[in-house]
């Protein structure tokens, strides 16, 4: 029991009931949360740095070098007419296009639309969650339409969304935001309910401080701890949605680099060349494996109360 | 009983009138006019005027709102522009692959979870559990369309032991249909199973600490016994609850299941309505797959009559 800690043991351990230890040591001291880190901190720096890790244009095509099985070493000629030698680390697809280099530029795709999902439905789910649970007479409306959403299976809202406007990077990522709204306003409402019920807030409130002072100071402040943890769950989602997406040829256009897009081409030709769909599945696979983590070391070491995944 | 029927029924109805209204204001938010966007790029002005007037898209909004309602709540649920036929005769026809596919892994996934999370529970913090609870962040990490495409690459082209693509029907024999029906259901298990694990091991932590297990124990009573009898009647309904309430992820995921392994169902459909554009067919679909999510937690609250006799209603 040296580097891997189980999850709750800062908590657990008698010594932290004595002296608490700083909130960033009890972070790292979680397993989950190093690992996850560690490995979601490597999928940003891939994504980040795709134009310096021996890449190429990820949309440079040569029909004349399609279908390269994965390490394999050819000349590539691409459309201005320029002939060089090129290794190929994970093969290419039927178009000739470098799948490394798409792969890296996708990770751009993925891990963008996985936080402005998390950071637009918080945002939205916050407001409206707010509303719902400290205007009382507003409740009972807005929570019916949050159930109405919730009923509309999300995925399935994402793409008929995308069908309905013209697929684009804001379409998609609006999509995929609109049906994770209800499931972080339940959440936030939930919080609301019971801190207004605190002291500390029927005091503020006995003092006549302003709705909106009250709302700032005494309630936000609860609700960022859930948040932070249930945002981690909502970018590992809208990740795996967005790849479903292009997946299904619904999403981004197929000239997009993003991992879906580039299982969706592959798919045609899997039984010859299954490393174009499972590659970049690996890829896709860990990055949402390393944000899963990372929100379950979270909810461990933040909230040890808030032990049921957000449904 | 009759009255907490009728009741739980009510309840929904405002559930189901906003699902209504998000589906049928769904396709109103098309940019343009949406009867351009039905006749298509190479339409007339005179097309698309004779199709604006059949949707009596001259009419206001609300006065389109509620007659479209009208014939929804008749069971009409309009034309697909693509296959020319009754959206309900669409959805009547590619109905058996879906319920086959959605209900075997529903079976899958309970007799894989509740046995895992139990265990998990019980040797909490153990190796077991901690072997348990990582393959669960695995699963629930894995997309569908990967999960799937690996096990195509191993059991039916590395190990040729199952098909890969179609449907049998269960009318044409039970034993092809169980073969087309392993792989997609395995996939589509992954996932499901990991999310009702966890559940699974959280509700028998909890009740595992309850003084009715350590009178249990105190009495002698076989630790078997213990388990299934006091700590998993007790965490059954949170259980039933997540398994309700994943169907909406169910019904996602087989939308993408069907499209792997080439099964002629409602998810496949989906796919094509909305490749194809096919907005009275993409309607009535997210309308069907609502009601389904709405119905089955119905069903789910009834089951907690079953599951805990302490709950009357």
């Amino acid at each position: 029991m040296t580097s891997l800690t189980l999850p709750g043991d800062a908590t657990s351990a008698p010594a932290a009931a004595r002296r608490k230890p700083s909130l960033a040591r009890r972070l790292l001291s979680n397993g989950a949360i190093r690992i996850g880190g560690a490995l979601l901190l490597f999928m940003v720096l891939l994504a980040v740095a795709a134009p310096w890790l021996y890449t190429m244009d990820p949309n440079a095509m040569d029909p004349g070098s399609s279908h390269l099985s994965p390490g394999s070493q050819a000349e590539f000629t691409n459309l201005g007419g320029e002939v060089f030698q090129r290794f190929f680390p994970m093969g290419t697809d039927s178009m000739g296009r470098d799948i490394w280099s798409r792969t890296a530029y996708g990770a751009r795709i993925s891990l963008s639309v996985g936080a402005a999902v998390a950071v637009g439905s918080i945002v939205l789910g916050l407001l409206v969650g707010m509303v719902a649970g400290y205007f009382r007479r507003l409740d009972g409306t807005i929570m019916r339409i949050m159930d109405g959403m919730m009923a509309v299976p999300g995925i399935l809202f994402a793409i008929v969304l995308v069908a309905v406007w013209r697929p684009s990077l804001l379409t998609v990522v609006l999509a995929i935001t609109v049906p994770e709204i209800p499931r972080v306003a339940r959440l936030v409402r939930s919080v609301v309910l019971s801190v207004r019920e605190e002291p500390y807030v029927e005091a503020a409130v006995a003092l006549d401080t302003p709705t909106w002072t009250l709302m700032r100071r005494h309630i936000l402040p609860n609700t960022v701890a859930p948040l932070i943890v249930q945002g981690t769950f909502v970018c590992a989602a809208a990740m795996l949605v967005e790849a479903v997406m292009s997946f299904l040829g619904i999403g981004l256009p197929s000239e997009v680099p993003t991992w879906g897009n580039i299982m969706s081409e592959g798919r045609a030709h899997f039984t010859a060349h299954p490393s174009t769909v499972l590659l970049p599945g690996a890829f896709l696979a860990l990055t949402v494996l390393a944000v899963n983590m990372l929100g379950d070391g979270l909810r461990d070491t933040l909230d040890p109360k808030f032990n049921k995944r957000g449904s | 009983m009759l009255h907490f029927l009728l009741r739980r029924g009510l309840a929904t109805a405002p559930v189901l009138l906003i699902v209504a209204i998000i589906v049928f204001l769904l396709l109103r938010m098309t940019p343009g006019d949406p009867a351009a966007a039905i006749a298509g790029d190479a339409a007339s002005a005179q097309d698309i005027a004779q199709i604006r007037r059949q949707l009596g898209l001259e009419a206001s909004i609300v006065h389109q709102f509620f007659s479209w309602l009208g014939d929804v709540l008749r069971g009409n649920l309009g034309y697909s522009y693509f296959y020319k036929m009754r959206v309900t005769d669409l959805i009547g026809q590619r109905l058996e692959p879906t319920l086959s596919v959605a209900s075997l892994t529903i079976v899958l996934t309970v007799l894989i979870a509740v046995p895992m999370g139990l265990l998990a529970a019980w040797r909490r913090d153990g190796a077991l559990d901690r072997f348990i609870m990582g393959a669960s962040v695995l699963g629930f990490s894995v997309p569908v369309f990967v999960a799937g495409y690996l096990m195509i690459w191993l059991f039916s082209m590395q190990l040729g032991w199952l098909p890969s693509q179609g449907y049998s029907r269960v009318a044409d024999g039970v034993g092809p249909w169980l073969r087309h029906l392993v792989l997609p259901c395995v996939t589509l298990a992954v996932m499901y199973a990991a999310l009702i694990a966890r559940v699974t091991r959280a509700a028998v932590s909890e009740a595992l600490t309850e003084d009715y297990v350590r009178t249990a124990r105190a009495k002698g009573i076989a630790e078997w016994r213990m388990l299934t009898r006091h700590a998993l009647a007790n965490a059954a309904v949170p259980i039933a609850t997540v398994i309700g309430l994943s169907v909406a992820g169910l019904i996602g995921g087989v939308v993408v299941t069907e499209t792997i392994y080439a099964i002629p169902g409602l998810g496949q459909l989906t796919v094509e309505a909305v490749l194809s554009r096919d907005y009275p067919l993409i309607q009535g679909l997210t309308l069907f797959f609502s009601l389904v999510y709405v119905v089955v937690n119905l069903l789910v609250d009834l089951s907690y009559l079953l599951l805990d006799p302490r709950i009357r209603y």
